[in-house]
């Protein structure tokens, strides 16, 4: 078997021993990698119901097809445990040098099980597994623990995911980091805690063979190639930041914690504004050819020093959503989420709604005492200052911090027992992972695609923004298609999720970026590695099987049609300014939105999968289990 | 950083065009021996910090250092390229080249415990494969002299402001 070695990696932090599991040709070809073998190998591992924090929920990795090879963006893995922000799926992908270790080391997955009493990394030396203490390590930031694993064993090949602080502190959205990149949302970092886990390290010496090298190398050639072009010039000349003022144009640009759509000072925190003031240099991840990381640094004032790459999610999270025109506070706090090892956007959110708490006076000036303010400070909108110091607390779970580490989810549930208030109604999370930067009451179908996504509010996933945006669908309005394009919407970017390939590439392939520009290169690349037959409809069906496995999994850890919600501003709260102004997303909207997504799905009306639907998919055990 | 003295061509990395992609070293593995491993690449990517980053191969030096250091006669430079040769039924994988590389350029293949040094693909039609995969243009196959030439232009290039022709984003 080319492209895979045919076994899974088995780790056992309790009882300190690993096993090797061998899995079945007809096993890779169903999952692939990247999120539907991670979501696989957690359906398989976990003990259905347990707590995220509980030993039964294991962290699992899964490696993609083409990690290792030169395909270009195609050294990405797939993560995946029950989230604790959501109680569901948290699936995540993060690129570059990681996934290449593992696959020189011959794991197609890792499965880690139980906790370790003491605080403990692992170092994976292709088939030898070693625990080892993490005591040293402890304190340390993402990157600083990478370098310090590396110095430990003299070898820069030696590449490593691991947690920082804010993973150590169990901030419920800490992000598992490798090689500057994040496995993002979900809040591994928390589940990785839980088990005393700081670090997985792996040195990968095998040399990586496939089917076809020569048709391989050709299209690698002529994908990276292109990759130079137009079709990828907003990546690599400002990076995803360009969007803020699009975004701000088009009137769903994050303000003031969802808010408004609009933002007075977007060209200062626009990725134009970062170019020309901030920029250092443009990196990329392993294996990518594009490049689209925008290091940027601040240069002077009160948080120069302070250097991290910046895109648009992260950037918006923490500038317009935090009503922020400063960019030299917005990279402070991207830089504190980032090297502390925590997810940028669920930060922002959080700040942004204890932001809105303060001004609507369900927080005082007494809550956010700390440290550095032992009177308090006030955390109006706007205010840099204050946005740097509520990361710093998140991070250390200091004060007010350690109630907003437990995302707006929960923080808006204790406050509002504890205050009788109704904080809740901005707490802008879906199923508890907190909204991305695309304000969605002008976004009608992407509304309803975040409600569905199994992962809760994330843009990843469901990508119906795209044809809202487009105007392919009518953005402010509801009709009988709109089911249709947020289902094939999310199915389109799960065969990305789950090969996985960065989604930036998708237009070098053949300048378009639909299913007939795409997925005749993307099985041609499969056939040219594996060995394998696959055609058109194989690829459709790789997106088609990693959204159901994942909604299977959520069915079985009780998810039921309240769930597919949006948060209450969007449904009853309309903004007041530019294109999106006056526009919700009722609940019969949705209701009648969601009736049209789960028939596009052949799902029944509840939202469940009915047992042929599987079968069909080559899914049977899984039929078993939650069919209907 | 150690300045060549080479009148020989060698490939060079300009660290600020590199975006640390690998590539280099996959085509170079693959090219050498027909798999897909960094650690089997004569050329190497270096990250000293997030932003730091180049790759190094063979520098080619005149009265090349390895050459001297080496106890058992088993290398030798082309006069006409610069390029290192090793007579395999010599080296023993003692090490001693690279303690004398001021590059860190060389490496041991565990397996045959050979030295392993860029030879420039001169055996492939269209030579050096990592220049040619390079998708930023940070590699280059050069001397010393081109270089120094094309450091000259581009001071002034970037001192002097003079209108200049618009140029497709790259």
């Amino acid at each position: 078997m080319y492209g895979y070695s045919g076994k899974i990696l088995h780790i056992d932090l309790k009882d300190r021993k690993h096993w090797v599991e061998e899995k079945p040709e007809s096993w890779y070809k169903t999952y692939i990698g990247g999120v539907s073998m991670a979501t696989r190998l957690c359906w398989e591992n976990i003990e259905a119901g347990c707590d995220p924090y509980d030993l039964g929920n294991p962290v699992c990795f899964a490696n993609g097809i083409f990690a290792g090879t030169p395909v270009p963006v195609g050294g990405k893995y797939g993560l995946a445990s029950k989230s604790p922000l959501t109680g569901f799926i948290g699936d995540s992908l993060s690129g570059s040098w990681f996934s290449i270790a593992m696959k020189r080391a011959l794991w197609d997955g890792i499965v880690i099980h139980n906790s370790s009493e003491n605080w403990i990394f692992l170092f994976i030396d292709d088939d030898r597994v070693e625990f080892l203490p993490a005591e040293k390590l402890l304190g340390l930031g993402t990157y600083e623990t990478e370098e310090a694993i590396r110095d430990m064993f003299g070898d820069d090949q030696v590449r490593s995911a691991t947690i920082g602080p804010s993973g150590e502190n169990m901030v419920r959205f800490a992000n598992v980091t490798n090689d500057g990149r994040q496995a993002g949302r979900t809040g591994h970092g928390a589940v990785w805690a839980s088990k005393k886990l700081k670090a997985v390290s792996i040195r990968g010496t095998n040399g990586i063979t496939v089917a076809d090298p020569a048709t391989l190398l050709q299209m690698s050639f002529d994908i990276t190639d292109a990759a130079q072009g137009p079709h990828t010039a907003k990546y690599r000349i400002y990076g995803t930041s360009t969007n803020v003022l699009n975004a701000n144009k088009e009137g769903f640009l994050p303000t003031r914690n969802f808010q408004e759509g609009t933002f007075e000072f977007a060209e200062l925190v626009s990725g134009e504004y970062l170019d020309e003031h901030h920029k250092v240099k443009v990196i990329a991840c392993a294996q990518c050819p594009i490049a689209c990381e925008q290091m940027s640094m601040v240069k002077k004032g009160p948080f120069a020093g302070s250097m991290t790459g910046i895109e648009y999610e992260c950037l918006q999270a923490v500038s317009s959503n935090c009503g922020i025109g400063d960019m030299t506070a917005a990279i402070r706090m991207v830089d504190i989420s980032d090297s502390s090892g925590m997810d940028t956007m669920s930060m922002g959110v959080s700040i942004s709604y204890a932001m809105e708490c303060f001004e609507r006076g369900v927080l005082t000036k007494e809550d956010f005492k700390c440290k550095k303010y032992p009177d308090g400070f006030e955390p109006f909108f706007g205010n840099g200052e204050a946005g740097v110091t509520l990361a710093e607390m998140i991070r250390d779970k200091e004060g007010i911090g350690e109630l907003l580490a437990e995302g707006t989810r929960i923080a808006a549930k204790t406050i509002d027992e504890e205050r009788n208030a109704e904080s809740w109604k901005w707490a802008m999370n879906i199923k508890g992972l907190e909204c991305p930067g695309y304000d969605a009451r002008s976004l009608k179908t992407f509304a309803m695609g975040l409600a569905v996504g199994t992962r809760g509010g994330c843009h990843n996933r469901s990508s119906a923004y795209d044809a809202d945006i487009k105007g392919e669908t009518n953005r402010f309005t509801v009709d009988e298609t709109r089911g249709v394009v947020a289902a094939r919407s999310e199915e389109y970017a799960a065969v990305y999720d789950t090969l996985p390939m960065c989604k930036f590439i998708r237009r070098c392939f053949t300048g378009k970026a639909d299913r007939a520009g795409a997925w005749p290169t993307i099985f041609k690349l499969i056939n040219a590695t594996t060995g394998w037959n696959f055609d058109y409809d194989d690829v459709e069906l790789i997106g088609i099987r990693a959204h159901t496995i994942k909604k299977a999994f959520n069915i079985r850890e009780g998810w039921s049609q309240e769930d597919d919600d949006i948060p209450y501003r969007w449904k009853h709260d309309p903004m007041t300014r530019g294109p999106g102004a006056g526009h919700v997303v009722t609940d019969e909207e949705l209701a009648y939105m969601k009736q049209l997504y789960y028939k596009a799905k052949g799902w029944t009306e509840e939202g469940l999968i009915p047992k042929k639907v599987l079968i069909d998919l080559g899914m049977d055990d899984v039929a078993e289990e939650i069919g209907v | 950083m150690v300045a060549s003295t080479s009148k020989f061509k060698y490939i060079v990395c300009d660290p600020e065009l590199c975006i640390g992609c690998q590539l280099c070293e996959y085509i170079c593995s693959y090219t050498k021996t027909g798999e897909f491993n960094s650690y089997r690449s004569r050329i190497r990517t270096v990250r000293v910090d997030e932003v730091l980053i180049t790759a190094v191969a063979c520098r080619t030096c005149e009265n090349a250092p390895c050459v001297a250091a080496c106890t058992r006669d088993a290398l030798t430079q082309d006069p006409e390229s610069g390029i290192i040769r090793i007579d395999p039924k010599k080296c023993d994988g003692c090490a001693w080249c690279i303690e004398a590389c001021d590059f860190g350029a060389i490496s041991i293949n565990h397996a045959t415990k050979l030295a392993e040094f860029c030879n420039q693909c001169e055996d492939v039609e269209d030579g050096p494969q990592c220049v040619k995969i390079c998708p930023k243009d940070a590699l280059e196959y050069t001397t010393p002299d081109q270089r120094a030439q094309r450091t000259r232009h581009k001071l002034v290039k970037d001192s002097l402001e003079f209108p200049q022709k618009a140029k497709e984003p790259r």
